[in-house]
């Protein structure tokens, strides 16, 4: 038999599998190791998927996705983030930011293109520029500067090849969030060496002090950037596979094609409810924000409480707490407190290198099993102690 | 959101969350929550910590019934004064002014289902004002105090995702 391509041979086998088919297989754990809501999508939502089969809309919709939900997006995008977006051509609905990422950078690298990571990051940014056949150039990123980018850092690893900076803020895994002015500075970068964005504001809804800021609202980024968004967090949506890009015609039309020779289109039952969403969804959102802000907290003092130092997270739902006076590496951290305590985390090092000394412990958990969850985490920590 | 509300609202949905935990939720000292709370008790705006009980877990079996009542009313008294009168027996879960084609929305709570026809007739009934009354025997509880009461499945998210 021949082989596999080679270009899937040069994506890593998740050495992380093995870790988390440990923590499915075992009985009674809290798990802080979940990168989606513990909500239920907000019954009028869930409403309007089903009225939609009961209307029996069950056919495939405009490649580009229903109109109605187009429009939507742009009048929310306008009202939220202040930058306008036609939906006719500038707006491309899809399965998920997921899809979304996938195709932005298909549509913009080349056989060697570079794009820069900046790490600790999503899991799927790296294999997807591999999956592009570009090259991905990683900026670490520290704990005592927040997790934010250091300019320079970026500067120092911009060459010919560089197309494409993807920024994801709030950030998964770290909860960290830039400040306008220092997203600022980043598109002063982009303009000067003529790249390309790909933000990733999934997570743009759950930013707990201030405003969020949407990179293409900046002065010059409209064009430069691919927004990508969706339903999934702030709606509590993950199982939908709802989201969207937005951006200039000419890479919103180029993705559209890649999309509706492989996705066709994002579920119809889907995009009526994302349509419910962006409709009546800001209290359930607002609701579902104000509980995340009060277990973020909770998360982030129990965390200190336990001994393990923690980065205030701005945004997202996520915790990123170091835990070098625990003496273990990450996986060990994340492995022993699983035996011990029953207690799931995600190793930091799954992030990027500059992740390992942190584990990513998510509060998109109930109160309850939080309070118990810290509690024995404390208890982990006195035991290595003593 | 005041910290006045943010409290509040961790309050209304467990009351019984420790005055710590509270304090690190909304990011101030357990004192000023307990100072906070105290306040919120003199003043009122925090009347009762109550709990809610599935009586029929323990093989206490309550009667509940929806009784509307139509009032005449007369010169010397309006609908408080009525209203007043039935809120005080202890049988009365609960008296509401309603708009509609009736007047008050009464929840009563008995024993049995004699318990609460006879307080319809011997109490209710024969309250001067009262001009009708038509009364409804819950069968099944579905939802109180905004829990749900029945047992739902809902999804199954994993215990690990990225």
């Amino acid at each position: 038999m021949k082989p596999i391509s080679k270009r899937m041979e040069a994506i890593p086998a998740s050495g992380i599998r093995k870790f988390f088919d440990l923590i499915l297989s075992t009985p009674d754990v809290i798990s802080l190791g979940v990168g989606e809501p513990d909500f239920v999508t907000p019954w009028h939502i869930r409403e309007a998927g089903i009225s939609a089969l009961e209307h029996g809309h069950t056919s495939y919709t405009s490649n580009w996705g229903l109109i109605e939900l187009r429009e939507l997006i742009s009048a929310s995008l306008r009202c939220d983030c202040g930058v306008d977006y036609d939906p006719h051509g500038q707006i491309l609905v899809t399965s998920g930011v997921s899809e979304a990422l996938d195709i932005a950078l298909r549509v913009l690298v080349d056989p060697g293109d570079e794009v820069i990571v900046i790490e600790p990051s999503y899991v799927s940014y790296k294999p997807c520029v591999r999956f592009a056949e570009g090259v991905s150039v990683v900026v670490p990123t520290k704990s005592s500067n927040e997790f934010k980018p250091v300019v320079d850092d970026i500067r120092k690893r911009i060459t010919d090849k560089t197309k494409v900076l993807i920024l994801s803020y709030p950030n998964n895994p770290t909860g960290a969030v830039l400040t306008r002015k220092e997203l600022e500075e980043i598109a002063d970068l982009v303009n000067e060496y003529d790249l390309y964005v790909i933000s990733d504001e999934i997570y743009s809804k759950l930013t707990y002090n201030g405003e969020h800021t949407c990179f293409s609202s900046l002065n010059g980024m409209k064009e430069r950037t691919i927004l990508l968004n969706g339903f999934s967090k702030a709606y509590a949506m993950t199982g939908w596979r709802i989201g969207y890009a937005a951006g200039s015609r000419e890479v919103i039309e180029a993705m559209m094609k890649v999309h509706q020779y492989t996705m066709l289109c994002a579920p119809i039952q889907s995009q009526l409810a994302a349509c419910e969403a962006l409709r009546n969804g800001d209290k359930s959102c607002r609701e579902m924000v104000e509980e995340y802000n009060r277990r973020r907290r909770l998360m982030v003092a129990g965390l200190e409480e336990a001994g393990l130092e923690c980065f205030n997270p701005r945004g997202a739902f996520y915790a990123f707490p170091s835990i070098k006076s625990s003496g273990l590496s990450s996986t060990e951290f994340a492995e022993r407190l699983l035996e011990e305590k029953k207690v799931a985390v995600v190793p930091g090092n799954v992030f990027g290198a500059c992740g390992e000394g942190f584990v990513r412990c998510s509060y998109a958990v109930s109160i309850k099993d939080l309070v118990e969850a810290l509690e024995r985490i404390k208890e982990f920590m006195e035991e290595l102690d003593g | 959101m005041t910290l006045e509300v943010d409290v509040l609202e961790v309050l209304e949905k467990d009351a019984r969350m420790p005055v710590d935990e509270i304090a690190k939720m909304v990011g101030v000292t357990a004192e000023e929550v307990e100072n906070l709370i105290r306040r919120l008790e003199e003043e009122g705006v925090i009347q009762k910590y109550k709990t809610i009980i599935d009586w029929e877990k323990v093989g206490r079996e309550y009667v509940y019934a929806l009784i509307e009542i139509s009032i005449n009313l007369t010169e010397d008294e309006g609908y408080d004064g009525v209203a007043k009168r039935i809120a005080e027996y202890p049988e009365v879960r609960s008296v509401r002014l309603v708009s509609g084609t009736y007047d008050l929305l009464v929840v009563v709570r008995e024993k049995t289902l004699k318990d609460v026809a006879y307080f319809v007739a011997d109490k209710i009934a024969t309250i001067r004002g009262v001009r009708q009354t038509v009364t409804h025997f819950s069968l099944k509880m579905y939802k109180e105090e905004g829990e749900i009461l029945y047992q739902r499945d809902e999804g199954g998210r994993l215990a690990v995702s990225l």
